[in-house]
């Protein structure tokens, strides 16, 4: 077994794309993601944050294999799974399982909930003990579902419970790493924090290791161990959860804080925001050097012509920025 | 006194196949010049369905509207719901604009920006076209667009999604209206953008004294930008009260819950989030009591199956804090403090 | 400008594709006809067929060389114009000789198009504005009696052929009212000439036309404009408080027609290549009735040959005009 369960070094994905529209055919790459660094231990989760458009979602989809990285490596466990045809891939699958935004477009309507979830079983050729239906059955009782609404279809569920299914989907092979794309937000404020609650619970009871994909903070910072916080492509900061959150050192990511607002009056009135002025560029055409300078309050000449470098600015805190800010 | 906007009893429902979806139930609420009223509630909670309503934007073939909406202008008070579609039309952008969720279905893609907020201008105002574009043009540089010679020009897919909720605030203020309801305005936006549009609508407010109705589903930006608190729950009101008394004195179990369940950026700490169990209620078939006590905590505590049996009525518990809940103040209260203590 | 560069760039782009696709199109016609078991020099052969007769008939009618100098033969004669072996001659653009005729197919060609012009303009027409407000009325009046009619309309229309309709139409309504002669129906009037006989001859068989490609066009509209209504953007401009008139011609309509454009542009182009039946049963000599003829009675490689051309053209060429169309109405596809 090696130390961490995932390793990402210097990952790349970029897409090739027709820019200018219908009547012509230049062709543009964007690079969605372009050199992240990412590991995740036993039991760890961590947090994967960012804008719209910031590549969180890719990193999520490469590391499945969804899509083939252009450039760096991914480790599974300590083997080298970057390259590995779809079918090397296929021990690998049984061990990382995604969890999709939209629990209701991931589920096929046609099929009952049983169906669904033992189709896992029937690729990866599993036979479980006890039999594929008292399997499937633990699973729904084990994510807080019904077993006895195993031939129910998709339709008949409420949001909340739809995301549970994905998750006992998931779950049907014992996955060892589940990457979990936006899994509450699309979910109501009451529903979230069940779903939370019961991602909590499997890790605690299985040993399970999460990519928690998000854009909202105040999710990541609840379950999260440690976060990467991404921005265009790059990796602007990573660290652990409390340093991240109490001592943020990346102009970016304490800009991203400040926005996050707080359900408590008082303290939004006593608040100084910083309000980051205009869009996140176009990850067609990213700005040269640093890639935040656009919109930062700090950016001075150096930040135009030289990429920063990904320093170790405390122990287990990283960011990659010319003008860090001091620590709290 | 009379606030700018007052809606009084208001209930809408909609036929359907499977019976009738009591959207919006006995609602009323009131909102005056130059104060923000956040209406918070979860998807079905008959938030959108109220304010709909309120700007005559319901088919009325299709949906039962009852109660009144008084607007209080200068030459008198007009009940848009009783009144003529005709004269509710002549009030939609003049005297109440909406923005939606989601900018980019909500503005036509195939006419360019100057050519929609050109339009809303030409529709109170006589002029040319040439008029119209100046006067967008000025809108668009009000609510913080560069490059508005260019950009008036230009169609919404060609703005990113701030921009795109730039744009329809610049449209729904042209006519200077006395109201505005932001229905989810920023829920499409990310963070940074969020509070870069928040900032705006508040400044705007100060600027033109507008009325705001915010329609939100995050209590982080209820904290941030209102003055009052509407908690919608099951198509009705469950909680009314100031921004204050909402957060640090809630009075219904529903809002205890909501406040109770969300993580906070500023709380570190791997505590268990206390969900609130079961599943938000169907509006087909409410149940005959309270609509939140097949989730509730306390029902057991309310003698007599009173909440199973009687939905309790929105009754002014201290001053100016309404709340719809079988228990007093006082057992509420009593019943939170052994929670608490129980939890440690 | 760099928009005008790029949309010149791009429509001459497309025209080399057109020209090359239209150039496979007519070698892979002489194959097939090359292919297919009849012998076009048996065929002109009389009673006492001899093998000589049969080579000499292959060589008037240029058969005797391989069917890529045969093509090759008829490329060149559309810039050139072509000499015959009994002295017949077709000056450019040639489009063969019909030995059968004995006339140029240029000058058929000429003759036949005007008519099916008219027809399918006519029709074109017609079936636009019926399908059109139709579909607007029913979608505005969705689950009453309006739609409930225009719903029967689209049933008739759709199920209804135009051999039936086309009789039913010459019988009951043409024949029986004497509004044409029979013995003139289908004369070719110049419409600038004389406008009353033209419509005379055109006004049925366009009606026949439109009833069926009204329905699906009833439909068509009727859904997109129900579809269109519930956008974001119609309630947008609602709350603007636009009235429902405005709302409807300059944001549902706009929206909900630009589909339109694309089958429009290939319906009318499909009718262009000759609507057979239709033709037939009005007895317009029309390029549908061209092609039949040529297929079924008389064999004319030629003329078989320039009708198919021709159709395909009118198809592809089209395309492009829909494709430059929808560029323009539709900003998205302008310049995302």
């Amino acid at each position: 077994m090696s130390e961490n369960i995932l390793e990402l070094k210097g990952l790349k994905k970029h897409f090739k794309t027709t820019a200018g529209g219908f009547f012509s055919r230049e062709k543009a790459v964007v690079k969605a993601v372009d050199g992240v660094d990412l590991t995740i231990g036993h039991g760890e989760t961590v947090g994967l944050v960012g804008e719209s458009g910031c590549g969180k979602t890719t990193v999520g989809r490469t590391v499945m294999k969804i899509y083939e990285p252009t450039e760096g490596a991914m480790l599974f466990d300590g083997e080298d799974i970057t390259h590995l045809s779809r079918k090397d891939m296929k021990p690998f699958r049984s061990q990382m399982q995604m969890i999709f935004q939209d629990p209701f477009a991931s589920l096929n309507p046609r099929h009952t909930v049983g169906t669904i979830i033992e189709s896992s079983f029937i690729i990866h050729g599993v036979e479980p003990e006890g039999g594929r239906k008292k399997a499937i059955q633990d699973l729904l009782d084990r994510v807080g579902l019904n077993p006895e609404h195993i031939n129910r279809f998709p339709h008949e569920f409420s949001g909340g419970q739809r995301q549970r299914i994905g998750i006992a989907r998931a779950l049907a092979l014992r996955p060892k790493l589940i990457v979990a794309d936006e899994p509450v937000s699309a979910l109501d404020v009451s529903i979230q924090a069940q779903v939370v609650n019961l991602l909590d619970d499997l890790q605690k009871e299985l040993g399970l290791s999460y990519l928690f994909v998000a854009h909202d903070l105040s999710v990541v910072q609840h379950i999260s161990d440690r976060v990467v916080v991404m921005y265009l492509g790059k990796v602007m900061e990573t660290a652990t959860t409390e340093s991240l959150f109490n001592s943020p050192r990346h102009p970016y990511t304490k800009a991203l804080l400040s926005a996050v607002p707080i359900p408590d009056p008082k303290i939004e009135r006593m608040r100084e925001r910083i309000i980051l002025q205009g869009d996140l560029p176009s990850p067609m055409n990213p700005p040269a050097g640093c890639v935040f300078n656009t919109r930062c309050w700090k950016t001075q000449a150096k930040c135009f012509t030289d990429v920063p470098q990904t320093v170790e600015i405390a122990p287990g805190q990283t960011i990659a920025c010319h003008f860090p800010e001091p620590a709290n | 006194m009379s606030k700018f906007l007052e809606v009084k009893n208001l209930s809408v429902s909609f036929p359907t196949e499977d019976g009738v979806v009591l959207a919006a139930n006995d609602i009323s609420y009131s909102v005056d010049l130059g104060e923000t009223l956040a209406i918070v509630g979860e998807s079905g909670s008959g938030k959108s369905v109220t304010n709909l309503a309120v700007m005559g934007l319901h088919n009325p073939q299709r949906t039962q509207i009852t109660g009144q909406a008084f607007i209080n202008l200068e030459s008198g008070p007009v009940d848009v719901i009783s009144a003529p579609t005709e004269v509710v039309r002549r009030m939609r952008g003049k005297t109440m604009s909406m923005i939606f969720q989601d900018p980019m279905s909500a503005l036509h893609p195939y006419y360019s920006v100057g050519d929609q907020i050109a339009e809303a201008w030409g529709l109170y105002n006589s002029g040319s076209k040439r008029d119209g574009f100046a006067r967008a043009k000025e809108m668009l540089d009000l609510v913080g667009i560069p490059d508005v010679d260019k950009r008036v020009n230009e169609f919404p897919h060609q703005f990113s999604g701030g921009m795109r909720q730039r744009v329809m605030i610049a449209m729904a203020l042209v006519n200077n209206p006395s109201l505005l309801i932001a229905d989810e305005p920023t829920t499409a936006l990310d963070v940074t953008v969020q509070s870069q549009i928040l900032q705006l609508l508040g400044g705007l407010q100060k600027e033109f004294n507008m009325a705001i109705i915010l329609i939100t589903h995050d209590l982080g930006v209820v904290a941030e930008v209102a003055d009052r608190v509407c908690v919608m729950y099951g198509g009705r009101i469950v909680e009314n009260a100031s921004i204050d008394e909402t957060f640090y004195n809630p009075l219904q179990p529903y809002t205890v819950g909501l406040l109770n369940s969300i993580p906070r950026v500023d709380k570190l700490g791997s505590h268990r989030l206390s969900a609130i169990p079961g599943q938000p209620p169907s509006l087909i078939n409410l149940p005959r009591g309270c609509a939140f006590e097949p989730r509730c905590q306390f029902a057991s505590s309310v003698a007599g199956n009173l909440c199973k049996t009687t939905n309790p009525n929105l009754d002014e518990k201290s001053t100016d804090h309404f709340a719809r809940c079988h228990l007093s103040t006082t057992q509420l209260h009593q019943l939170l403090a052994k929670n608490e203590s129980g939890a440690k | 400008m760099k928009g005008c560069d790029r949309l010149l760039k791009y429509i001459s782009r497309r025209l080399l594709y057109t020209l090359v696709l239209m150039l496979i199109v007519s070698i892979a016609i002489y194959f097939i006809f090359d292919w297919l078991p009849i012998d076009p020099a048996r065929l002109n052969c009389t009673k006492q067929c001899t093998p000589d007769i049969i080579e000499a008939n292959r060589h008037r009618l240029g058969l005797d060389v391989s069917v890529m100098e045969q093509w090759w033969r008829f490329i060149q004669g559309l810039f050139h114009g072509r000499v015959y072996t009994q002295g017949a001659e077709c000056p450019a653009p040639s489009f063969g000789y019909s030995f059968n005729r004995h006339e140029c197919v240029t000058g058929i060609l000429a003759e036949a198009f005007p008519i099916t012009l008219s027809l399918a303009l006519g029709a074109f027409i017609m079936w636009l504005s019926l399908g059109i407000s139709l579909g607007v009325i029913a979608a505005k009046n969705k689950g009453k009696f309006l739609d409930k009619a225009s719903s029967v309309f689209v049933l008739v229309g759709t199920s209804l052929p135009t051999f039936i309709s086309g009789i039913l139409i010459v019988l009951f309504v043409v024949l029986k009212f004497n509004i044409v002669n029979p013995l003139e129906l289908g004369d070719w009037h110049n419409p600038f000439i004389d406008p009353v006989g033209w419509l005379k001859t055109f006004f049925f068989p366009c009606a026949t036309l439109a009833l069926a490609y009204a329905a699906t066009y009833t439909r068509f509209t009727r859904s997109n404009v129900i579809e269109t209504s519930s956008e974001d953007f119609i309630r947008t401009a609602r709350a603007k408080g636009l009235s429902e008139k405005v709302i409807l011609r300059k944001h549902t309509l706009r929206a909900a027609l630009a589909p339109i454009v694309t089958i429009a542009g290939l319906d009318f182009a499909g009718l262009l290549g000759g609507a057979i039946i239709t033709e037939g049963i009005f007895g317009l000599s029309g390029l549908g009735r061209l092609s039949v003829k040529a297929v079924t009675e008389t064999y004319d490689l030629p003329i078989i040959l320039s009708t198919t051309l021709l159709a395909s053209a009118f198809v592809v060429v089209m395309n492009l005009i829909v494709d430059i169309a929808y560029a323009f109405i539709d900003p998205r596809v302008r310049q995302s």
